[in-house]
């Protein structure tokens, strides 16, 4: 390796991402300083917003649910040495299936019902996975390009078929009829609903949580984690995968079929990707509608990244960006009503700094651990070594 | 509709092929677009524009440089963390100073290209058979010429000139290129630099000549359409040419179809739109046989090994 000596563990593990934390901070806080804005102010702000009341908490971990899957997602791909960028389509993708078990044998009792759907998301991701990992495996289409195509995919595809088959006639808004229902009082579930945490605390112990999206999918969220790591470290495939990630050539001796495993991987990584619909259709929204994936499956990079591909550090991560999301969601509505309103073109729902926070702050926060990428590979040599691109390895 | 393809497949060929894999095309071309279009709506000149987007798009490309070449980082991520920063900033830099969700005013007339008649070609023009075509080579802005220029000039410097051999030789034996004593970390940021220049040609298009104005996510994946048609082309300046006018044409194939009906059944907007990422998909699983990269690509160069 890189010649140098080895970091000890807690440097490279908790220096080292507290650094970059820092770093990016202070990257954002140029930022900040640029567009007139003070810093701290906003710091202050998205503190305060994300983890100063129980209201921020509950958005903070319902961020953190999605982005525990997605960055599941792209962990699972690269323990393989793939890099997937599609988890975005494959959770857009997996609606379909959330929305057609949901809808579709609503008959059902719930408690047959909403394994069901969870079954049916992690299938249709699964299915948008498994598409580029074969091609990946059997024509050699490069997976970073064919993942971001079936991106642009799914985002139109989703569109023809919400507008066409999923939106009841007459309705203008362009989503779904809404999946099953809760009476929280009664306690009576019908049809794949999954309560919220709010109407659970409600019915059951008659005590009252400010309202949000927070759901039971976040124990799921958990749940998953755990089975991932068990997954990768402790059965047959998830060692082959790893195998096949860290050393193509080596796996082959063995007698691993990289290809099988590719194709394995990716349609475990889209699986887990498909969860995310979970949370927003069957837990959040309670109906399929556009783009309820809103940038998850790029956030999950940065969140595997950064959580060094183990589950318990994309926990933390994940935990994390549910922060600065939720920090940064509050951030614009601060901000939005101290100027005045701007004309926001077609942006309506969007408040003016919204969308920017949003994809700024995890973007710079991302630039940062892309170092740590840098560093890690030249420090140490007991963390996954970054993967030269699929193609490269599949030509020796 | 090409001719940003084209720029940024450049970009791309001149990258890869010294051994730099470059994902951040997208994040380059849309940072140079609004930069374009930012400075061409407030000093109302297209050149100044176009040197101000090449300038911040070389800034990006030297930050993918830094992280894959002296710090031997996953280049994949970086160049998509460079995506990431790209369409953040530039929407949240957008909204601060024109209070348009992340779009700039519309670029005035004046400080937009102008269309440039080729000498001698109006006369022609009233000719028949082929005068009508003529105007496909004849009465476009300057950036047009300029990408076809670039193809030639990337021809000819990879396979005649010195730098070009080292480059090539740099993207595929990064050892030896050392052991003769150049410098493989000179190289490969002179090829990212390069690139750079061509991403911020390819989003000064884009923004100042095509759209007249930026709009957030302009660049619709161009930058991966620009690399699957590299990856289409084998590495190599003519065939990306060729790969970017099919892409292209697909695009407009796109615009146009939409209303379309076949027979009694109405395509759907949907489809049309899914059109160029489907074929993309298609050619590069079925038609390309075995695209060969550069072996370096990708692998950051460790000296002592």
């Amino acid at each position: 390796m890189g010649g140098k000596g080895e970091l000890p563990a807690w440097v490279d593990l908790g220096l080292i991402p507290l650094l970059n934390l820092l770093l990016a901070l202070v990257a954002t806080s140029v930022v900040f300083l640029l567009i007139g804005e003070n810093p701290l102010e906003a710091l202050g702000i998205m503190l305060n917003g994300a983890a100063g009341s129980i209201k921020g908490w509950s958005y903070m971990l319902y961020y953190a649910t999605n982005f525990i899957f997605t960055g599941l997602c792209v962990a699972v791909a690269f323990h393989a040495g793939l890099f997937n960028i599609g988890g975005e389509g494959q959770a857009y993708f997996a609606g379909l299936g959330a929305a057609m078990a949901g809808l579709g044998l609503e008959f059902l009792p719930w408690p047959i019902l909403i394994p069901l759907t969870i079954l049916a998301s992690a299938l249709f991701g699964a299915v948008w996975g498994f598409v580029p990992g074969y091609l990946q495996a059997k024509r050699g289409s490069h997976i970073v390009i064919t993942t971001i195509m079936f991106n642009f995919i799914a985002a139109s595809l989703m569109v023809y078929l919400i507008n066409y088959w999923f939106r009841p006639v007459g309705k203008m808004a362009v989503e779904s009829r809404n999946i099953g229902s809760f009476d929280f009082q009664q306690l009576d579930l019908t049809g794949a609903y999954i309560p919220n945490l709010r109407e659970l605390s409600m019915g059951l112990f008659q005590y009252r949580l400010p309202s949000s999206p927070l759901n039971l999918t976040v124990l799921l969220a958990f749940l998953v984690a755990w089975a991932v790591w068990y997954f990768l470290w402790r059965t047959k495939i998830g060692y082959e995968i790893r195998a096949v990630g860290s050393n193509t050539n080596a796996a082959v001796y063995a007698g691993i079929k990289p290809q099988r495993i590719i194709m394995i991987a990716m349609a475990v990584s889209g699986g887990l990707a498909g969860l995310v619909a979970v949370n927003e259709v069957l837990g959040a929204q309670h109906r399929l509608l556009l783009e309820y994936v809103q940038g998850a499956g790029f956030v999950g990079i940065a969140v595997a990244l950064m959580g060094r591909n183990h589950p318990f550090g994309i926990v933390l991560a994940a935990l994390l960006f549910g922060l600065l999301y939720q920090g940064g969601t509050e951030l614009s509505f601060a901000k939005a009503q101290t100027q005045p309103r701007h004309g926001g073109g077609d942006s309506g729902s969007d408040h003016p700094l919204h969308g920017g926070a949003r994809a700024g702050l995890p973007a710079l926060a991302h630039r940062s651990f892309l170092q740590a990428g840098g560093l890690r590979c030249s420090t140490s040599s007991s963390a996954p070594k970054p993967c030269p691109p699929p193609s490269a390895c599949r030509c020796r | 509709m090409s001719v940003p393809l084209i720029l940024a497949c450049l970009a791309g060929l001149w990258s890869e092929r010294s051994g730099i894999v470059d994902i951040g095309l997208e994040g380059k071309m849309l940072i140079s677009a609004f930069v374009a279009a930012a400075a061409a709506a407030s000093l109302g000149n297209a050149w100044l524009a176009m040197l101000l987007a090449v300038l911040v798009s070389v800034g990006f490309a030297l930050v993918h440089g830094y992280a894959s070449i002296n710090h031997r980082g996953n280049q994949v991520v970086s160049g998509v963390a460079i995506n990431m920063l790209a369409a953040g900033l530039a929407v949240v830099i957008g909204n601060e100073w024109y209070k348009e969700g992340g779009r700039t005013p519309p670029i005035p007339f004046e400080a937009q290209f102008a269309i440039i008649n080729l000498p001698g070609f109006d006369l022609l023009s009233g000719t028949p058979l082929i005068g009508p075509y003529l105007k496909i080579v004849s009465g476009h802005s300057l950036l047009v010429y300029v990408a076809f220029a670039a193809v030639i000039l990337t021809a000819w410097a990879l396979a005649k000139t010195r730098f070009g051999l080292r480059l090539r030789a740099v993207g595929e034996n990064p050892h030896a290129v050392d052991t003769a004593g150049i410098s493989v970390a000179l190289l490969r940021y002179k090829a990212v630099i390069l690139a750079g220049i061509l991403c911020g040609l390819a989003g000064t298009y884009l923004s100042v000549a095509l759209q007249g104005s930026f709009v957030r996510d302009m660049s619709g994946g161009r930058g991966f359409m620009a690399l699957a048609a590299l990856i289409f082309a084998n590495w190599r300046a003519w065939p990306s040419m060729w790969a970017c006018l099919l892409f292209g044409y697909l695009q407009a194939v796109g615009l146009r179809m939409q209303g379309v009906k076949l027979g009694t059944f109405e395509v759907p907007v949907q489809f049309i739109n899914m059109l160029p990422y489907v074929l993309t998909v298609v050619l590069l699983a079925g038609f390309i046989g075995k695209s060969i990269p550069p072996r370096a690509s990708g692998l950051p160069y460790t000296k002592d090994r």
